[in-house]
């Protein structure tokens, strides 16, 4: 893959002092913005992604020759209408679509970092990403929008600059990583690091790719992005190609073919460590702790309007779970809105074309902006 | 009932934060929010009606005000309003005494079932009334509690709370509700408006 043609990357002078307790500085940050941004400044909108995102959220996808992966939501007279708003996304560090990440090369070593990466956060992610505000000159963004992991980020981002967003939009996410959401990255991460050809995370030196840990992380973690019932209805027991059970292990089941091609496609755009490295960050997510145990503490210096948006058959970040950060804020008197929307496309709603959910975001932004 | 959100925006103080608890698909939000110089959120369990809310600009939580008023500190809000929806939840009490808790004050608005109307439906038809206020039959109603004026202000007694003003809305009139015309405005008014107090 030739990515440095259409990448764009912001080089990022300043020390990042990491949770970790290391430093980092001169790293890149990828990132792509669409639409224009006004003479005023006031219309800039970031975009977070979630665990196996870009940058690239919508039209063509120049490395993968995809769809971005949030086309439904983004673009001309869409819900983020790129006629109006001026969206800006980048790769989160640790990524693999061009920011600091794993891949990289360590100048000490001259050989890939693999797991001498620093462990990253979604705060030390955040924290990269408000240089694109100096970058672009924005004082202050028109909102802040991520659903799952990019939701955790827009929580963190708010908590940490209370006065840079008007506006905050946390998607189908959590304020802190449940035992169940940390056991199914656990599951992924072991898978990887249980193929042989992880090596250690060595592997780009001995030329080898983890691709069938990798794919098996993917698929274990696809199935937690549906529910029973979309599968269900979608798959149901129908078979692949074929007239009756073969009696062996091939993918009798469509279910199972279509798994099986979720994990193959995966491995070809995504980086085996950093998935290890992002799934790290948001298990180690917990906005609560942060401030001793009190969420709403996180939010006291922000007078941003808040908009919290969850889906009925979402069952890794379940509506309650974006509830609680609602209850959190109206225990402060914060100005925050809430709805659930009614799905059986489980937590991939937010991805997906859910007309409820798009008008939502639509009207919301349109008439915050009027404000 | 255009002349019910006035007399609750003339209850309304300005520089007020207000909550309206089942605020349907926001009108009287949008009215008191035009009219007034006030802070105001909304709460309703429709998501088809909090999606119109949210068309409107107006911010809104889903949810159940059974339930989920519990989230909000005490005095969370100056006022609290209620608009023809008391009936309709399956414990009142707990409804009542949550909205003054949540607010320093609430505004409860309700559909008189004393009004002569109703009471002449009851009697000369014998089935459960049906009127223009009440459009709903006896199985398929929301409305599960209803009561008259004369039994909210029993109400006020038995579990323990102040009504501070209390209106009485007959034939687009507006009228105080005193101890000697309460009976008279239990006939003849279609609703019932209540500032109250803990």
């Amino acid at each position: 893959m030739n990515l440095k043609e259409h990448i764009k990357t912001l080089l990022i002078e300043k020390p990042l002092k990491l949770d970790c307790g290391q430093t980092i500085n001169n790293f890149p940050l990828a990132y792509e913005t669409y639409g224009e941004l006004n003479k005023s400044k006031d219309n800039a909108v970031l975009v977070f992604h979630a665990l196996t995102g870009d940058q690239f959220v919508t039209g063509k996808n120049p490395i993968t020759k995809k769809d971005g992966w949030w086309t439904y939501a983004v673009g001309p007279n869409k819900s983020i209408d790129t006629n109006k708003y001026f969206v800006i996304c980048a790769n989160v560090i640790g990524g693999c679509m061009g920011s600091f990440g794993p891949s990289h090369k360590n100048p000490k070593t001259n050989k890939t970092y693999g797991t001498d990466f620093p462990v990253i956060t979604i705060n030390d992610m955040v924290n990269a990403q408000i240089n694109l505000l100096d970058h672009f000159g924005i004082k202050k963004l028109f909102s802040v929008i991520g659903g799952s992991m990019g939701g955790m980020q827009v929580l963190q981002f708010v908590s940490n600059f209370p006065d840079k967003v008007k506006t905050v939009i946390p998607i189908a996410c959590t304020s802190s990583h449940s035992a169940q959401n940390i056991a199914f990255n656990e599951l992924g991460r072991q898978a990887i690091t249980a193929d042989h050809n992880w090596s250690k995370g060595e592997y780009s030196s001995k030329d080898t790719v983890p691709d069938k840990g990798l794919a098996v992380a993917r698929m274990a973690a696809h199935i937690t992005y549906l529910s029973k019932k979309g599968l269900q209805e979608k798959f149901g027991r129908k078979l692949q190609e074929r007239d009756d059970l073969k009696f062996g292990f091939d993918a009798d089941f469509q279910i199972e073919s279509y798994l099986r091609y979720q994990g193959s496609v995966f491995v070809d755009r995504f980086d085996a460590n950093s998935y290890l490295y992002i799934t790290r960050a948001m298990d180690y997510f917990d906005l609560a702790k942060q401030f001793k145990g009190n969420l709403s503490n996180a939010f006291i210096k922000t007078s941003a309007k808040f908009f919290v948006i969850s889906f009925t058959s979402d069952w890794l970040y379940p509506t309650q779970e974006n509830k609680d950060i609602v209850i959190a804020l109206n225990a402060i008197g914060a100005n925050v809105g809430f709805v659930e929307i009614e799905s059986d496309k489980g937590h991939d709603s937010f991805l997906l074309d859910v007309p409820d959910f798009l008008n939502a975001l639509k009207n919301f932004l349109d008439q915050s902006y009027k404000e | 009932m255009k002349l019910e959100f006035k007399i609750i925006a003339d209850l309304l103080e300005e520089n007020t934060r207000i909550l309206d608890v089942g605020c349907d698909d926001g009108t009287l939000m949008e009215f008191l929010k035009k009219n007034k110089d006030i802070d105001i959120r909304g709460i309703e369990i429709s998501k088809k009606k909090v999606q119109i809310c949210i068309s409107k600009g107006l911010t809104v939580l889903e949810g159940n005000a059974e339930f989920d008023l519990k989230q909000f500190p005490e005095n969370s809000f100056d006022y609290v309003v209620l608009g023809q929806t008391l009936q309709a939840f399956v414990n009142p009490e707990i409804v009542i005494k949550e909205l003054l808790r949540v607010g320093k004050k609430a505004i409860v608005t309700i559909p008189n079932f004393g009004h002569w109307k109703v009471r002449l439906n009851l009697l000369t038809q014998g089935t459960m009334p049906v009127t223009k206020t009440l459009p709903n039959d006896w199985y398929n109603t929301p409305n599960i509690h209803m009561c008259t004026i004369k039994d909210f202000v029993k109400f006020s007694k038995t579990i323990n709370f102040k009504i501070y003003k209390s209106l009485a809305l007959t034939n687009k009139n507006v009228s105080n509700i005193n101890s000697s015309n309460l009976s008279l405005k239990n006939l003849f008014a279609e609703l019932g408006i209540f500032l109250i107090e803990k």
